[in-house]
């Protein structure tokens, strides 16, 4: 692994919350690495695996999904539903290979932009600790994603229920 | 998504973004993008000149998207829409890069920051080829209004509204309005009397046929949007016929409870029975029966005296709690400031030692009508010889809170004159800093000064009693000296914090919190009467310490944003929605019971989901669950999504 290693972070935002968290950070003219790109979501419990999974395929050495406090959320409990949601992902991304340290899931509000940026700071440091994350060719990665994803529409062309899967 | 005509426009902010952001590289790069015809970088994208350029690309080179690469799109999101518009284009085929908030501001390197923000609009790029155009829903407005809190920021609100002619719903925690400033004596600078200012504002409330006025009640749930809000109220019992009483107060003189339950209004100064008159000037002035101490209610056992008394049988001990629906277009949200309490800096000595009192009571007991009948007197029932005024208790302190409350300075100089008014005593004023910002204030401190004041600079830092009196220790900064002076009086000016239940009203209503507690306006500077929620909006010290011309104006600039909607009579509400693509649905029912708004049914008959657009919020959780991708989310699409996190990782 390189010394030099800066990690590519992707950040998945909910727009009433985190989003304007991060806004904060910026006004206060807080400074925190540049290794977060973010992406807005209205809700986090808009996010799912698919653009985590994707993240992972182009390249990301790690991703922050953020929403807000649970019981301040605009969309009454749909951050509810992200947390739910939070433990499956992290265990399908491990049984794929990937750390589960590289997925990580938090509460921001609109007034946290100092906590924001100590957050993304962490978490830069901590996976520069574990290295980038190689994706090897053939790797369950694609295989998953592919299947999370292209898969769905099969399923429904086939019309089989797919009541199984985790909501 | 080839052959798309996407225009690039990457803002200086004048050096806001450019003094980080090398923004001609940006826009450089920018142009090498595929689908990309038109990449350019100007000063102020948001000047009349720089939406100007884009309208004009978008008519003279023909651009079906556009991306603009500036500040956060929570800011300027809504002006881009309306420049493409202008230039004949959707507004939902704008993307923004937010290049300043997440990455000038926040970045030190200036590489970096340049590397990042080409990602970003690399996103941005990568996204908008897949923006659809989207029509904005109109909906038509409710024209009442709800306001919460009856101080004088709510009521300054709520008579403006009604007296435009509209309907006000005022809802009040308390069994009486008038907030915390109906408990004051003078008000500052002006010494103009609280009630005579006041008292006519809350007559009118009374009067004003527009306003339905719900005291002892508080709003438990809000369900809408704005323009379109259901809100339920849940009315506590008085136990008193508001027809029958005429506030006479016979009640109150029966009570065998009479002078034994200390009176919140007077601040714990005096005592009121479990019948009582909150005070003299209150609207409605009816007799209040308090649940918690009345001993038929709360031990089922009393000699019902106040019964027997009041000869219009206006007491009712079988009222129940009642529930109120009301249906507004607009919520102005005025619940005030709670007080801090002194026992929490236990240096002071507040409830520990007698004659420390803090500023509410003080203004009690100078209120002609308080417990004291207007004298200063100590616990004994003299006048003190001297009298130490302490700022900042509770503010500007790491301890408790950052911020300064703002009034305290003013009205500490308002004590000082009134003791001064009223005794012979000395008076000491311990401040940090003096802060007399508003208009006439300075000119009433330099008055206050020569009133022979002792101010003194350094924040008091223990209350102390020594030979049975009490003692202020504090370093005088400007001496450079350690000072302990004896007084018989200590009157502690406490900060102004958050309701203690801001928090619930908060997500009551689905808005959010400042750091400090107070509810957060949209924009500190250009919007602080709104929130994020459209059609709520803020007045008074709910949103920040504030003084009452301030409150006053703030609660003017709330019914004004109200009566906007209403004038306008109908409101443009967020299109982004979910929906079904009954194709792909296997009717597996999993988005049904994920919605929180209950906007998903399975229709029976073709057995796939079907999503009420009309009160679906567009957050998207149906899509994110749905194993057969058949639910679409307009404008945070998949393939949206998708596309943009490729781009910014490239």
């Amino acid at each position: 692994m390189s010394e030099n290693f800066e990690p590519k972070i992707l950040g998945i935002l909910c727009n009433w919350c985190s989003y304007a968290g991060a806004d904060l950070a910026g006004t206060s003219r807080l400074k925190y690495p540049a290794n977060i790109r973010i992406v807005r979501v209205m809700c986090s419990g808009r996010v799912e695996p698919t653009l985590i999974l994707k993240a992972f395929q182009e390249g990301a050495d790690g991703v922050l999904v953020s929403g807000c406090h649970p019981g301040d959320c605009h969309y009454v409990d749909g951050n509810i539903k992200t947390l739910r949601r939070t433990p499956l992902i992290s265990r399908l991304l491990t049984q794929i290979g990937i750390e589960p340290e590289r997925f990580k899931q938090v509460w921001v509000s609109a007034s946290e932009g100092e906590k924001f940026g100590k957050i993304v700071e962490q978490m830069v440091e901590d996976i520069k600790k574990i290295g980038p994350y190689q994706k090897k060719t053939g790797d369950a990665l694609d295989t998953v994603a592919h299947e999370v994803y292209q898969s769905t529409k099969e399923v429904a062309a086939t019309g089989e229920e797919g009541g199984s899967h985790c909501g | 998504m080839s052959g798309q005509k996407i225009g690039v426009y990457v803002c200086h902010c004048g050096s806001n973004i450019n003094g980080v952001v090398n923004c001609s590289k940006v826009a450089e790069e920018a142009a090498q993008l595929d689908g990309v015809v038109v990449s350019k970088d100007y000063k102020y994208m948001c000047s009349d000149p720089g939406q100007e350029m884009i309208k004009a690309d978008i008519k003279e080179k023909g651009l079906d998207r556009v991306v603009v690469a500036a500040c956060s799109p929570r800011m300027h999101e809504p002006t881009f829409r309306k420049a493409l518009e202008g230039g004949g284009l959707n507004g939902y085929l704008l993307e923004m890069a937010n290049i300043r908030e997440h990455v000038s501001w926040v970045t030190k390197d200036k590489e970096e920051a340049t590397k990042k923000a080409l990602a970003l609009v690399k996103g941005a790029v990568n996204r908008v080829k897949y923006h659809q155009p989207i029509e904005e829903k109109e909906v038509p407005v409710n024209d009442a209004t709800l306001v919460i809190g009856a101080g004088i920021a709510g009521i300054q609100a709520a008579l403006q509204v009604a007296e435009a002619g509209h309907k006000v719903y005022l809802i009040e925690k308390k069994q009486y309005i008038g907030g915390n400033m109906a408990k004051f004596d003078k008000t500052f600078p002006t010494l103009d009397c609280a009630a005579c200012i006041l008292t006519p504002k809350m007559v009118d409330v009374g009067q004003n046929p527009n306003i339905e006025l719900y005291t002892s009640s508080e709003v438990i749930k809000v369900d809408g949007y704005v323009g379109n809000f259901t809100v339920t109220v849940k009315e506590k019992p008085r136990y008193i016929n508001h027809e029958k009483c005429t506030g006479c107060g016979d009640c109150a003189t029966a009570c065998i409870m009479k002078n034994r339950i200390p009176h919140e209004f007077d601040e714990g100064l005096s005592k009121r029975g479990a019948a009582y008159i909150p005070f003299p000037q209150a609207v409605p002035l009816k007799a209040v029966i308090d649940d918690q101490n009345c001993l038929l209610l709360t031990r089922k056992k009393c000699t019902l005296a106040c019964v027997k008394a009041c000869g219009r049988k206006a007491i009712n001990f079988n009222q129940h709690e009642t529930i109120h629906e009301f249906n507004v277009g607009s919520i102005i949200l005025a619940t005030g400031f709670d007080l801090f309490d002194a026992k929490r800096a236990p240096q002071y000595g507040y409830g520990r030692y007698p004659n420390v009192i803090n500023g509410l009571q003080f203004e009690r007991m100078t209120n002609a009508s308080g417990p004291t009948s207007g004298h200063i007197l100590l616990e004994d029932g003299t006048e003190p010889k001297s009298v130490a005024i302490i700022h900042c208790v509770g503010s500007r302190d790491e301890n408790y809170n950052k911020y300064c409350s703002r009034v305290c300075c003013m009205s500490s100089v308002k004590f000082a004159h009134m003791v001064k008014d009223h005794t012979d005593a000395e008076v000491y004023e311990f401040y940090i800093d003096m802060r007399t910002f508003g208009k006439g204030y300075e000119e009433f401190y330099n008055r206050v000064q020569e009133e022979g004041v002792h101010f003194i600079r350094g924040k008091g830092a223990e209350v102390a009693q020594k030979n049975g009196r009490l003692v202020v220790k504090a370093e005088d900064t400007l001496l450079g000296q350690y000072r302990e002076i004896p007084v018989d009086l200590v009157i502690l000016n406490t900060a102004l914090e958050p309701r203690v239940d801001a928090e619930k009203v908060a997500q009551t209503l689905g808005i959010s919190r400042s750091a400090d507690g107070f509810f957060l306006e949209s924009h500190i500077k250009l919007d602080p009467v709104t929130t994020t929620t459209d059609g709520i909006y803020l007045a008074g010290c709910c949103q920040s310490p504030k003084d009452i011309p301030d409150s006053v104006a703030q609660g003017s600039a709330a019914a004004s944003q109200s009566l906007a909607i209403i004038a306008t009579g109908k409101v443009k509400i967020s299109p982004i929605s979910a929906s079904v693509d009954e194709n792909q649905c296997a009717g597996c029912r999993i988005c049904v019971g994920l919605c929180p708004y209950r906007a998903i049914k399975l229709n029976e008959e073709t057995l796939r989901a079907e999503i009420n657009q009309a009160v679906c919020k567009g957050c998207g959780t149906c899509a994110a669950a749905c194993p057969s991708g058949a639910i679409k989310v307009s404008h945070f699409d998949n393939d949206q999504l998708l596309a943009q996190i490729e781009g910014v990782l490239a």
